[in-house]
């Protein structure tokens, strides 16, 4: 367990931005305590000091989990988010998208939202912009990526993709093991 | 008599219609490059004739343009090789560009890096080289070289150094020595210029080695084992070498947190600054102002079309610029939401 780089600290703030902007200044900056954002096998965990500092009594191998994890550094240092990071990036999230009801389960299997499943989407959202899916009842289902802006939203046929899949809680049962 | 002639002109007329004349006339002369052994027309195409009968009017076309070429060759100075007539082109007159790409410039050693730096020149220096005791030119360098110390047959021991040391074979030593340098240094000259990691030796042998010289040498040897050095017993009172790799430094985990937060809210703010922030507004109008004036000329250049088209022109002119007035005033609303996906 370490601290993470200036390297990686950019690119992971990168990533964290474009889903919920300058937003990350209340994850770093809380209120409640003070947390931090430590590195364990190449994954990225989100985690109170006072915890921290138990988790690093463990050692490294035998470490699996501390916090919540974020996502992972690939192997050529980009970094992947994770569906267990999906808590931190609803409440902070600048673009929304709801989904039908019919939709949700197609979503929840791992596929990307067809304009036929589009229930709302945030006004202005440009396209490839981060983006946070949620049921019609406000429930966080997953996020993703916006393959079409909210204008061009409105001109396309029902058939065309308008978020492209990244990650939805349907992992907690499909990735069971990957999942830290 | 008159039979005779008039068989000779029927003959004549009859081989004429059997071959071609040589003679082709053109509108406009041909731009022939005999260099190249070619021929470009600028006539224009007869596309009536072409329609009619293309395959006769291309093969026409082709065969006068060829005599023309082959007319020029014959203009020209003629050798005869082996019973063969051969003409002596001059050289081609229209540039052709090269098969393969134009040689890269070869990278700098790093001696030509410093010499250019420093503003040194090269002189030339002949190769051969007048040798006293031979009484013959001899080469500078290389094989058979004048005033090669190696060679000779006697040599005088300095006073300081060690009587029974063979000082014929140190001068050897030392030309080898100076000959792998060289190529080690070529070697690095090459990686250099691959970009590919120059490969450290260690050390190279020096005259007289300093304290911290033998300090890395001691190293050097310590891990120049099999086992990287790991069995290698350390001597009484010897102090932990120097001369090691470098390790990776993190910060350390559980240090000042405060410092901590404020160092990755730095890197928050820097974050977007590289990307260049796109000002819709100032671009938009910038496309209004130059549609205006490309308009405004249009408008001068040709004044009776720009009449004729008034008075739909004009309104259609007012509905565009409102429109993107209006989507102007949507921009701004929406500003943050662009500038913040820029910054991705």
């Amino acid at each position: 367990m370490r601290p993470l780089t200036e390297e990686e600290t950019r690119t992971f703030f990168e990533k964290l931005s474009k889903y919920i902007g300058e937003n990350i200044k209340l994850l770093l900056d809380r209120p409640d305590g003070s947390y931090c954002f430590r590195l364990h096998k190449d994954r990225v965990y989100y985690v109170h000091e006072e915890l921290m500092k138990r988790a690093a009594s463990v050692s490294a191998p035998n470490l699996l989990s501390f916090g919540t994890c974020f996502g992972k550094f690939t192997k050529t240092q980009k970094f992947r988010l994770h569906v267990t990071a999906l808590d931190y990036l609803a409440p902070y999230a600048k673009y929304k998208v709801w989904l039908k009801a019919s939709a949700e389960q197609q979503f929840l299997y791992g596929h990307h939202v067809m304009k036929s499943g589009l229930g709302r989407i945030t006004e202005n959202t440009p396209q490839y912009q981060g983006i946070i899916v949620y049921s019609m009842a406000d429930v966080p289902l997953g996020f993703g990526v916006a393959a079409k802006s909210t204008q061009e939203c409105r001109h396309t046929d029902p058939m065309t993709l308008v978020v492209f899949h990244q990650a939805d809680i349907g992992e907690y049962i499909r990735n069971e093991q990957e999942l830290t | 008599m008159a039979d005779l002639v008039e068989n000779v002109l029927r003959e004549a007329a009859e081989k004429e219609s059997k071959y071609k004349t040589t003679e082709v006339n053109k509108d406009i002369d041909l731009v022939i490059d005999v260099g190249n052994l070619m021929t470009s027309d600028t006539n224009p195409f007869n596309a009536k004739s072409s329609r009619s009968n293309r395959e006769k009017y291309l093969k026409d076309l082709a065969r006068d343009n060829t005599q023309l070429l082959l007319n020029s060759i014959w203009k020209l100075p003629t050798q005869n090789v082996d019973n063969i007539v051969v003409a002596q082109l001059p050289d081609p007159s229209t540039p052709i560009p090269r098969e393969k790409p134009v040689p890269k410039e070869k990278a700098l050693t790093k001696w030509e890096k410093y010499a250019k730096l420093k503003g040194i020149q090269n002189k030339k220096k002949s190769r051969l080289v007048w040798d006293e005791p031979s009484q013959s030119y001899k080469p500078r360098w290389g094989y058979n070289r004048s005033g090669d110390d190696t060679k000779e047959w006697l040599v005088e021991v300095p006073g300081s150094a060690d009587p029974n040391e063979d000082q014929f074979a140190k001068r050897k030593d030392a030309k080898k020595e100076r000959i792998a340098k060289n190529e080690l240094q070529r070697l690095r000259n090459i990686a250099r210029t691959n970009k590919s990691k120059v490969p450290g030796v260690g050390l190279t042998p020096t005259d007289a080695p300093s304290k911290e010289y033998l300090g890395k040498a001691l190293s050097v040897a310590k891990t120049s084992t099999a086992s990287i050095g790991k069995f290698t017993e350390n001597l009484p009172k010897e102090k932990h070498a120097k001369f090691q790799g470098k390790k990776r430094k993190f910060q350390s985990n559980i240090g000042n947190m405060k410092d901590e937060m404020s160092h990755q809210l730095n890197i928050l703010n820097t974050l977007g600054q590289d990307v260049p922030i796109v000002d819709k507004n100032r671009a938009a109008n910038l496309h209004i102002k130059e549609m205006e004036e490309s308009r405004a000329k249009q408008k001068r250049e040709d004044p009776d079309g720009a009449r004729k088209k008034k008075l739909t022109g004009k309104r259609s002119k007012h509905g565009r610029l409102a429109t993107m007035k209006r989507n102007l005033k949507k921009g701004r609303g929406g500003g943050r939401g662009g500038k913040s996906g820029g910054r991705r």
